[in-house]
């Protein structure tokens, strides 16, 4: 089930650098008990009177019912922009207006499956709190994580905390072996009798996966990183193609039917164009 | 009629009830703050931050007669203090929007000004017709005869006086009598004076001004244009300067016609400035990205500032910029 999203004003509690990341906790009442795995939540950026309107989303990395402080959230950020920017620059104290919880979560299974996650940069963020919740269900969890090089994997450590196998993949080989994770994916796919794939990272990454998971029969869930506006369903900026249970290609929003989707059902291939069979596809006549 | 009663800053005085009702033509509402078309869906989202009885009225999501998937991504480009987007009218048609967005505005009671955009003249007199039939929760109708996002230039009605005369006309004789019709202009044109007078005489009750201004942002990285449909309609409050001069032009020329701001309004001191130039209502787009309780804030901040500035009614500051002393 999905919780109705609060809209509050936090506080940051720290600001720390991970790697090629900004790991930031914010004190933000109400909103850390309603987070499932794979939600996430929209923050403002640039202070009061900001020229930077629009929300940027991020998916929850750890969320804290209760600390010394008040409910908090544990975010990655990874300043590439005016607004990531501002947010890697933040210092204790300063406010941040944050919308929380949005969009669909990881769904769970309900037997001990054996489940493979796989993260791409910090898109590996929510994967950590869906481990948890996994093991809790007597899952098994190996995890694959991947980047370009290795300050730009996220949760190394807390990896191996979380999961019963950990395997690392970097482009440039400074960490784990040389190659992409989802050639990391694929042994494990191999040697293992994996139930499910979950992952999180660049659309081509989620693209590879969900051709991967085709070819060994297994379901891959996965949770998309496309920009937003608003994050609450009402801009209409972040849609995809997405084939819906009726067999009807929509332009799907990521923040509400999003932005976790069973991997077969997106147009991986379309991303970036409106298929023509698509549900009010423009005619060829129109352009 | 709702009033709200106000503590003007600081604390001290008497608290000041503000009544807030305004007039749109033959329509009342208690409050002037309205939804931008487009930048509150059909009101379910934003119904989560806001209690959408306590506005005047939700403006819906332009509707077309058939579904429409809109325009490829990407969609949307940030700009200084605004953005640009290209979505393309995307939307599920007519039949569905009748049959799932308009029985759940009504079940929650609230006010329901139905965007329409037509392909063409007819398409525009069908909708206007349908809509029609949909119930007391319709209380108006905006005709968007302006939106810079479709293929054809040529089909921007509102950048002829005549052609958009002609669309106002089909949907005045569709609806009939006294139901209040607004044409929503676009401020790309040499005189937005010239084509809200053709659309008063064509029968539109009023105007809403102002739709997004056409324009482009190019990726530095990509090195081609930053939208899928390379240009986008620019909105927020780079372009408020550009709509209030909108609606104090139409309001001199046509002062007893209801117009409807809107054009970067993240405050309640925006909106007032809107009222001031000669709106009666007023509406937040943009600010609900910003902020999804936008709405609330920014009527609660009007009321403010009215009682602040002396007004006991919204009516009284309509247009009061324009006073000769």
């Amino acid at each position: 089930m999905n919780f109705q999203p609060l809209q509050v004003e936090g506080e940051l509690l720290s600001n720390k650098r991970v790697g090629a990341y900004h790991l930031i906790t914010i004190v933000v009442p109400g909103i850390p008990e309603r987070i499932r795995p794979g939600n996430f939540v929209a923050l403002s950026v640039g202070g009061e009177s900001t020229s930077t309107l629009l929300r940027r989303s991020f998916s929850v990395y750890q969320a804290q019912e209760r600390g010394l402080y008040g409910g908090t959230l544990e975010l990655v950020i990874a300043a590439h922009g005016a607004g990531t920017r501002w947010l890697a620059a933040l210092a204790p104290h300063q406010m941040i207006n944050v919308v929380g919880p949005l969009g669909r979560p990881f769904p769970l299974p309900k037997d001990p499956v054996h489940a493979l996650l796989v993260g791409g940069g910090y898109g590996s963020a929510p994967l950590f709190m869906l481990a948890d919740a996994l093991r809790q269900r007597g899952c098994r969890v190996d995890m694959a994580l991947g980047a370009a090089s290795a300050d730009r994997l996220f949760g190394t450590l807390e990896a191996r905390r979380v999961t019963n196998a950990l395997s690392i993949a970097t482009d440039d080989g400074s960490l784990g072996v040389q190659g992409r994770v989802t050639d990391a994916a694929r042994s494990i796919l191999q040697r293992s009798n994996i139930d499910v794939i979950y992952a999180c990272g660049p659309m081509p990454m989620l693209s590879a996966l969900t051709t991967l998971g085709g070819e060994f029969d297994v379901m891959v869930q996965c949770a998309v990183e496309e920009s937003m506006a608003c994050g609450i369903g009402i801009c209409m900026t972040c849609v995809l193609p997405v084939r819906g249970s009726d067999g009807v290609v929509r332009m799907s929003r990521s923040c509400v039917d999003g932005p976790v989707f069973a991997g077969d059902r997106v147009l991986w291939e379309s991303i970036g164009s409106v298929p023509e069979e698509t549900l009010g596809a423009p005619k060829l006549s129109e352009h | 009629m709702t009033s709200i009663r106000v503590l003007p800053k600081g604390g001290r005085g008497v608290p000041v009830e503000v009544n807030l009702d305004t007039k749109l033509g033959a329509l009342l509402l208690p409050s002037p703050v309205l939804t931008a078309s487009g930048c509150a869906a059909s009101g379910k989202e934003l119904s989560q931050f806001v209690d959408l009885t306590t506005i005047g009225a939700v403006v819906t999501k332009s509707i077309m007669m058939s579904p429409r998937s809109g325009r490829a991504t990407p969609r949307m480009a940030e700009t200084p203090s605004g953005m640009l987007n290209s979505i393309g009218l995307q939307g599920p048609g007519i039949d569905e929007f009748l049959e799932h967005d308009i029985p759940w505005l009504a079940s929650k009671g609230v006010r329901t000004m139905v965007s329409i955009a037509g392909n063409d003249v007819e398409e525009f007199g069908r909708l206007a017709a349908r809509v029609k039939r949909a119930g007391d929760s319709v209380v108006a109708l905006e005709v968007n005869i302006s939106c810079p996002n479709v293929a054809n230039r040529g089909l921007v009605f509102a950048c002829q006086p005549h052609s958009a005369a002609e669309v106002i006309s089909i949907v005045r004789r569709n609806v009939g009598g006294a139901f209040p019709i607004f044409a929503k202009l676009s401020p790309d044109v040499t005189d937005i004076v010239e084509i809200a007078k053709a659309c008063v005489d064509a029968g539109a009750t009023g105007l809403s001004l102002i739709n997004t201004l056409l324009g482009m942002v190019i990726n530095t990285e990509t090195l081609k244009p930053a939208l899928a449909g390379v240009t986008g309609g620019l909105s927020g409050p780079a372009i408020r300067p550009v709509a209030v001069r909108a609606v104090w032009q139409v309001h001199a020329a046509l002062p007893h016609i209801p117009l409807i701001g809107m054009g970067g309004i993240l405050t309640g001191e925006d909106a007032f400035e809107f009222i001031l130039a000669g709106a009666s209502a007023i509406a937040i787009g943009t600010a609900n990205f910003h902020d999804p309780s936008a709405l609330t804030r920014i009527q609660n901040e009007l009321s403010v500032i009215l009682a602040e500035r002396g007004f006991s009614a919204l009516q009284d500051a309509i247009g009061f910029a324009h006073r000769k002393e």
